[in-house]
């Protein structure tokens, strides 16, 4: 079916499109409005996104949340593929439905529960918040999309590939360097960039696992608006929407990139 | 009955210059004995043993599921028997990783590894072993020269059709020179065409190159085409070792006859021998006793036995044919197929003979038509009497 668009089809295209980014759209006007007050239009400049420059709060937290994000994606990456793997290699072994569950719990977790429950954890075993409890955090809720990504690539992997690697003279390590990594690698890559933009722009479990000095950039802007919403606010988060967007773009690229060349080949 | 001198006969119209198999003296060069594998409750290989030599082009053929492709990866590592021994060159392979043995795979799927080159691909085994540069290059040139792909070298997988694959994963599977070469329904991707010359290519490769071959399909005319000897197997257990011209016109039983080629099979009563040899057997249906000359001296009278004969080697005629086996019925079905026409002819009793027919003619004097009665005949010496 691959008919032409009907009005109806287009009245509700763009109701739904207009739902969701109307908000976002506002927002991004606002960034480059010339006056301070946030509902009044001043006309046009840039000159919030050079005030962002000297806000050092805000720039601080804008590294702290780079870096957890980076630090976040690099273990996520390895612990979820390695999950990813287990899962779809080791056969049925006892409780692997249960550990399959367990993996994507924390997909549908309310984000207050994982939260608070990591502050428990953290508080019991008297670990000081700060960067690393943030990462770590992040890398508990940001795990399981990268198992689901590269899971999806595993269960299409051909594995007379790996078999053929072994037949040639390739050890099961040599195998997986040289050849199951690389078919895989767009997978991982996109589980990567997912876990990256996840916890970039996470709020809710960062505020419980953060501590003094690892204030992330969604947290500062959340504070500040209590406060006030400025236009200077509204500059960081146009920066942040377009990290986000780009991560998730270059996701989907990747994964559609690597599709098509499995159906080619 | 026409004497016919035995002495220079050979059964089928097969290689006959290569037969280490008859030689008591040839050392295999693989020796499954008794080998066995079980998966959770199932038996896909039941204590098969079987000896396969030096330069053999050897066929594994039986349907899907009968364990043939069990059989072959346990040669090649990937599955451990669960009884019995495997020995390569005398050596036992039990618990020799894949990577470590000197046994090849081609793969049904090809596994070309889709982010390398075809060179990269051919090249593949070779890096494994650690050889200089230059040796790599010089051996993956020689390789893609034997399969006529030089041209393609840089291409990726997906960038090559079907056969040109195939043909890769050919050159990558001998870049290593192996003692064996495994060979998983080698050709069953491609079409029928295709199929055909690259039998021919295949054998002529076998020979030039003077590696054992051991090809798995459900194919029986590939096996038949490019077999020294096929293993008949069915439901995990070897039915018949033997060249392609036995298997065809001496089957072991039913299912060997029936699986290889088309076979019209007939329930009878042995009756009694002759003193020339011909065995008498009472058909229900038939004109007449049927005679089959049939070597078996194992039969007695009143044993239950079927008598099978190849469509092509049966006649059809308005008149009834001189000698004693003969079938009355009505021509059900005529089948042209260009080099054969193919007669469905219906016996008294409901039941459906084939008999096919060389058209070495382009045209024929008063054609049988359907619904003609006519008379099915053939000599003792087409038929096989099958006891088991």
């Amino acid at each position: 079916m691959r008919g032409r668009l009907s009005p109806f089809n287009v009245v509700s295209l763009t109701l739904g499109f207009a739902f969701l980014y109307i908000p976002i759209l506002i927002l991004i006007l606002y960034s480059f409005n010339a006056s301070r007050l946030v509902s009044v239009w001043g006309g046009f400049s840039t000159q919030w996104y050079f005030a962002l420059l000297e806000n050092e709060p805000l720039l601080d937290a804008a590294w702290v949340t780079v870096r957890v994000a980076f630090v976040t994606a690099i273990l996520a990456t390895v612990l979820g593929t390695m999950a990813a793997i287990s899962l779809t290699r080791y056969g049925r072994f006892r409780g692997r439905a249960l550990f399959t569950g367990m993996v994507y719990a924390p997909m549908v977790m309310p984000e207050v529960i994982t939260g608070l429950s990591l502050l428990l954890l953290f508080v019991s075993i008297d670990l000081d918040r700060g960067f690393w409890t943030v990462t770590l955090a992040h890398v508990t809720f940001t795990m399981c999309f990268v198992t689901v990504v590269v899971q999806a690539r595993l269960v299409a992997f051909d594995r007379s590939l790996e078999e053929a690697a072994m037949d040639l003279g390739a050890t099961p390590w040599r195998t997986f360097v040289s050849v199951t990594l690389p078919v895989i690698a767009p997978a991982v890559l996109a589980g990567f960039l997912l876990a990256f933009t996840l916890s970039l722009d996470d709020l809710v479990i960062a505020s419980f696992a953060s501590g003094p000095g690892a204030t992330t950039l969604p947290m500062r802007i959340y504070s500040s608006v209590r406060l006030g919403v400025t236009p200077e606010i509204n500059a960081a988060s146009t920066i942040l929407i377009l990290l986000v967007t780009t991560g998730v773009i270059v996701a989907a690229l990747v994964t559609k990139r690597s599709v098509m060349m499995r159906q080619a080949g | 009955m026409p004497v016919v001198d035995k002495s220079s006969r050979a059964i089928g119209a097969v290689r006959q210059s290569f037969a280490p198999w008859n030689d008591p003296s040839a050392r295999p060069l693989i020796r499954f004995e008794g080998v066995t594998k079980r998966f959770s409750d199932a038996v896909a290989v039941d204590s098969v043993t079987l000896d396969v030599y030096e330069n053999e082009f050897f066929c594994l053929l039986g349907p899907s599921g009968c364990g043939k492709s069990t059989l072959m990866r346990m040669l090649a590592g990937f599955e451990e028997p669960s009884g019995g021994r495997i020995l390569l060159g005398g050596e036992d392979l039990a618990g020799v990783p894949p990577y470590e043995r000197p046994v090849n795979m081609m793969f049904q799927s090809y596994a070309l590894f889709p982010h390398m080159s075809v060179e990269k691909n051919v090249a593949f085994g070779l890096k494994q072993e650690g050889l200089p540069k230059d040796v790599i290059a010089a051996r993956v040139a020689e390789m893609l020269k034997l399969v006529q792909m030089e041209r393609f070298a840089a291409r990726k997988p997906h960038q090559l059709s079907g056969g040109q694959r195939q043909r890769v994963a050919l050159a990558r599977a001998l870049a290593k020179k192996p003692k064996v070469l495994l060979l998983d329904e080698p050709l069953g991707a491609l079409d029928k065409k295709l199929r055909e010359e690259t039998q021919f290519e295949l054998m002529d490769i076998q020979i030039e190159l003077g590696t054992t071959f051991i090809m798995v399909t459900h194919d029986q005319e590939e096996a038949m085409t490019m077999a020294d000897r096929i293993a008949v197997m069915d439901a995990g257990r070897l039915v018949q070792v033997a060249t392609p011209g036995e298997i065809y016109e001496q089957p072991r039983n039913r299912f060997v006859a029936d699986f290889v080629g088309d076979v019209n099979i007939v329930d009878g009563t042995v009756t009694g021998r002759e003193p020339s040899g011909l065995w008498r057997i009472a058909a229900p249906g038939a004109a007449g006793p049927l005679a089959v000359d049939d070597p078996d001296e194992s039969l007695d009278p009143g044993q239950a036995v079927a008598v099978a004969v190849r469509p092509e080697k049966m006649t059809v005629s308005r008149e009834r044919p001189e000698g004693e086996n003969a079938f009355e019925g009505e021509v059900w079905d005529i089948g042209y197929l260009g080099d054969w026409t193919v007669y469905r002819i219906r016996l008294d009793d409901g039941r459906i003979l084939r008999v096919t027919r060389a058209n070495t003619t382009r045209f024929v004097e008063r054609p049988i038509d359907l619904e003609e009665r006519v008379f099915i005949g053939f000599l003792p010496d087409a038929a096989v009497i099958l006891s088991s």
